[in-house]
């Protein structure tokens, strides 16, 4: 026996192992994130709604009508779930039979094309607009090139400002979720079923059709909708690539809220997005909850071969290169581009003098024109990084707690209401919020307008529903087995989070960090309403360079937006090295 | 007192379902004890009340005459060594064998000194950096035993430690653990619905039955003697009918659909006859005899299975191969010693 160990001194406290104690401590988990949502989601929410529909005099119900009977504000509605729908429709379309490559084959560069296609989920809408106007736009590298080649005055494709844009970049956005989750799932699939219905005399078209589809619907339905709720709240993507003609509901409530004063449009309209949005988040929650239970999984090694047929590698080389092409091109596009010059010379039409420079980035540093108001963009970035820093620390106390909570005990009626309403901030407006920040913490004892804390408080916002479910799944991998076994063998509950569940989690926490560090970086909707002029984020930079004239601006845009891009690859790709056995939605 | 483990009139309910339903029994100090039953019988919840991860509604845990009641799991110092091993995936297998060394603080020089010694005990010398997820499924089972060894326990649970391996493998470790288990002198409780596997490390036997105790004996004992019908189907004892037990003169007669054959005994009445398949002779002289016609053949190395026909009832014996045996369809005749041969249980359906 070991020395010092007395084995016969049992000291135990009774209350530590009653089952009820256990429940409230369950429970009370939930404290703290439903206090931070009380406080900073529905309190916000609340003051701004109500604010808003009471400055109408008349009747509550008077801008319900006016909406509603409203021609532009039906047909800001139709057009968002319009382009919604559709920008769903073609991301499936493309992400589809990548999934079906990522899930049934192995093949060198598969990792690599895994982290690349991440990268587009998690850049801001700023940079994916830069990015696409960088490859597309009037100056893009595609135009420039066409015009020299073919010596055109003025740029032959239209891609700014069209519905075709909007389209593109959202697939470019959210194919990766469609890749990821049916591509995980799909390859956990039993090959054998298909084989057993090959046998049965069906041949390729039957058997996907009446076999792996029919298996498959659950997570392609749960894929789609994650990918509508994206859709139907895009702003950035619909404000700079959309331009002018082109208004979601988003949009709407910015231009109704910082251009016209309309709040109680605005409000409205918000109540509107919230409650679809909602729906949207309860049917996600449900179908996904019944989904970390799938049929009988299979290890990796047993469902994927290699390309072998001459046939399979060509298709599979296309489908590389279109997916690659899609999701990668407008960024190296951006980063090209922001090292290059092509100004025409003054008084000559077609001639560039193209070369690399570095100008943009060192005009990043210049304040041209002796301006009150210019903040070095080397303030942007620590200040960004500042902020996200505290985003990451806020996301993951609120969120461990959480994720807890939910994998202990995935069944509760508790859990099944509390998921959808974490993940509410993700469809609510971000003006709308920016907005109610601004109303609701303007009075003691909540006084929060000059605090720095305001920008994480909502970035976290943002961010938690990120770190929450990719927490989860793993903090429920863990095999209760493992906890026996180590409590057998002497350690004490502690002992066990702290040797069994906390080092197998580790590495989910980094992937949860680097999310909600990422999310911080690129957020925009909500801080251009409440950051403060002086400490602005690199984001609020880009939309000034980006709406202002001028090559120079342009290329600053550009420069600022490969840094940005460069930051939020960096956080992607040391994702993907931690990531642990690929199980998590994102 | 008892110097060992106790398990006393131990029950557990899930729900409306019983797991337990009064389980008495001891493990003596450097006893092997095999807890032997078919699959839902409850043995794995038994192990989890003598561990501590489940609360029993009724009845007691006991080591050395002290109630275990209040101690929880990770003050017990038992150990438990799961169906799937358990073994961390995070670690590697020396902080997989160490790991309860490290709970009760050992100094890292004895740790070391502990692992490498159990290690070479259960022949995985120079193991110990490998990572646990390339290991074999027999070195896997060594590892947890490994690690359950390790610390010292008074009591070793071993929840069917065999039942991921391949026939093999098991037939070589079910010896090589009996002699692990032997030379540290351990205190053991072996789980396993494998009869051959309990009978080849045990020195006793629980058979259970739906949360029941049926017997609780030496292996040799349940063998001979089946203490239920339950018990003699679950060896494999199959030739059962149905008897009456009348008097003839000085001694009692019981009688049945193909024979009838003095016996010793206090039954009477209607009973249940066992025909073991092991003790029969073909063509002998001896006290009893079996007519039948012989209706399978299965030529198993050693002895053959065959099954004879007596007036319709199939009957399953065992015989030495090395016999020349009649052919399907013919007339054989076995004899047999009632004494040896004939048991008797209560009428049952």
């Amino acid at each position: 026996m070991a020395a010092g160990v007395d084995r016969d001194s049992f000291k135990v406290n009774p209350i530590l192992f009653t089952s009820s104690y256990r429940r409230y401590a369950l429970h009370a988990l939930w404290l703290a994130p439903l206090v931070f949502l009380a406080l900073f989601y529905f309190y916000p929410l609340g003051s701004i709604l109500e604010i808003s529909l009471s400055r109408t005099g008349g009747s509550q119900a008077a801008p319900f009508i006016q909406a509603l009977t409203s021609e532009r504000v039906r047909r800001v509605l139709g057009f968002t779930f319009f382009q919604a729908s559709l920008s769903t429709a073609l991301t499936l379309l493309v992400g589809l039979p990548g999934a079906y490559l990522l899930a049934r084959y192995d093949f060198r560069g598969k990792s690599l094309l895994r982290a690349l296609t991440g990268i587009a989920f998690v850049l801001p809408t700023l940079v994916v607009a830069a990015a696409f106007n960088a490859m597309l736009g009037p100056r893009g590298w595609v135009n420039v090139g066409l015009m020299e080649l073919f010596d055109l005055s003025q740029p032959p494709i239209r891609f700014i400002n069209t519905f075709g844009a909007i389209l593109i970049a959202h697939v470019f956005y959210n194919t990766t979720i469609v890749l990821r989750m049916v591509g995980d799932y799909w390859s956990h699939i039993d090959p054998r079923m298909g084989q057993a219905a090959q046998v049965l005399g069906a041949n390729w078209l039957h058997t996907l059709l009446r076999v792996i589809l029919p298996l498959l619907m659950p997570i392609i339905i749960t894929a789609a909708l994650l990918v509508f709720i994206f859709n139907f709240t895009s702003f950035g993507v619909i404000l700079v690539l959309g331009g002018p003609r082109f208004a979601t509901l988003e949009v709407e409530i910015f231009y109704q809220t910082v251009s016209l004063f309309n709040l109680p449009l605005a409000a409205t309209l918000s109540i509107f997005q919230l409650a679809c949005t909602l729906i949207l988040m309860v049917i996600y929650t449900q179908l996904s909850a019944k989904l970390t239970r799938p049929l009988s999984l299979q290890p990796r090694k047993y469902t994927q071969h290699k390309l072998t047929s001459w046939r399979g590698r060509l298709l599979a080389a296309l489908l590389v290169i279109m997916l690659l092409g899609l999701l990668t091109a407008p960024l190296i596009a951006l980063t090209a581009r922001s090292f290059t010059r092509l100004d025409p010379e003054p008084g000559q039409r077609a001639l560039l003098t193209s070369g690399l420079t570095l100008d943009f980035y060192k005009e990043l540093t210049t304040n041209r024109h002796g301006s009150l108001f210019y903040v070095s963009p080397l303030t942007a970035i620590a200040v960004s990084t500042g902020y996200a820093a505290a985003t990451v620390f806020l996301a993951l106390a609120l969120g461990l707690p959480s994720a807890w909570a939910l994998a202990r005990n995935s069944d509760s009626k508790f859990n099944r209401f509390i998921d959808p309403i974490i993940m509410l901030p993700l469809g609510t407006s971000a003006v709308t919020l920016g907005l109610g920040f601004i109303v609701a913490f303007n009075r003691p004892p909540l006084d929060l307008r000059a605090s720095i804390l305001l920008i994480p408080l909502a970035h976290t916002l943002v961010a938690l529903p990120f770190v929450v479910r990719s927490l989860t799944p793993s903090l429920r991998s863990i095999r209760p087995r493992l906890r026996q076994a180590a409590q057998v063998m002497g350690a004490s509950p502690i002992q066990v989070f702290r040797h069994i569940d906390l080092p197998m989690v580790g590495r989910a926490l980094l992937v949860a960090a680097t999310f909600a560090f990422t999310i911080s970086l690129g957020e925009f909707g909500a801080t251009a309403l409440i950051a403060r002029p002086e400490y602005p984020t690199i984001p609020i930079i880009i939309y000034r360079f980006i709406s202002q004239p001028g090559a120079l601006n342009y290329g600053q845009a550009l420069a600022l937006s490969t840094i940005l891009m460069a930051a939020t690859a960096a956080g992607m790709l040391a994702i993907e090295r931690f990531r642990i056995a690929d199980v998590g939605e994102f | 007192m008892i110097n060992g483990l106790q398990i006393v009139n131990i029950h557990k309910s899930f729900g409306k379902i019983s797991a337990l339903a009064g389980i008495t029994f001891d493990v003596l100090l450097g006893e092997i004890v095999a807890v032997l039953g078919p699959s839902g019988c409850g043995k794995s919840t038994l192990l989890a009340v003598v561990a501590g991860l489940e609360v029993p509604d009724r009845g007691e845990v006991l080591w050395d005459g002290k109630a275990l009641t209040e101690v929880p799991t990770h003050r017990r110092g038992f150990g438990l060594m799961f169906q799937d091993f358990a073994l961390f995936p995070h670690k590697n297998v020396f902080q997989n064998v160490a790991f309860g060394l490290q709970m009760v603080k050992m100094t890292e020089p004895e740790i070391k000194k502990q692992v490498g010694e159990t290690l070479q005990l259960v022949g995985l010398p120079g193991f110990e950096k490998r990572d646990v997820n390339t290991l074999s499924g027999g070195e896997g089972q060594r590892v947890a035993l490994a690690r359950s060894l390790a610390p010292n326990p008074r009591l070793l649970m071993l929840d069917e430690p065999l039942g991921s391996l391949d026939r093999n493998l098991r037939e070589r470790l079910v010896l090589d653990l009996k002699s692990i288990l032997r030379m540290s002198d351990q205190t053991a409780l072996y789980v396993t619905h494998d009869q051959e596997e309990a009978f080849a490390i045990a020195d006793r036997v629980v058979v259970m039955n739906a949360g029941q105790v049926e017997q609780f004996d030496t292996p040799e004992r349940i063998y001979r003697q089946p203490a239920s019908i339950f018990v003699a189907r679950f060896l494999g004892l199959t030739n059962l009918i149905q008897g009456n037990v009348r008097q003839h003169g000085d001694t009692r007669i019981v009688d049945t659909a193909v024979g009838e054959w003095p016996f010793d005994g206090d039954y009477s009445g209607e009973v249940t006859v066992l025909i073991r398949p092991d003790s029969v002779h073909l063509n002998a002289d001896c006290k009893c005899q079996l007519l039948g016609i012989m209706s399978e053949l299965s030529f198993r190395g050693g002895t053959c299975r065959i099954v004879i026909n007596v007036n319709g009832v199939p009957f399953t014996f065992e015989l030495p191969s090395y016999m020349d045996l009649p052919r399907e369809g013919e007339n054989i005749q076995l004899c047999f010693d009632p004494e040896e041969t004939i048991q008797l249980f209560p009428k049952s359906d």
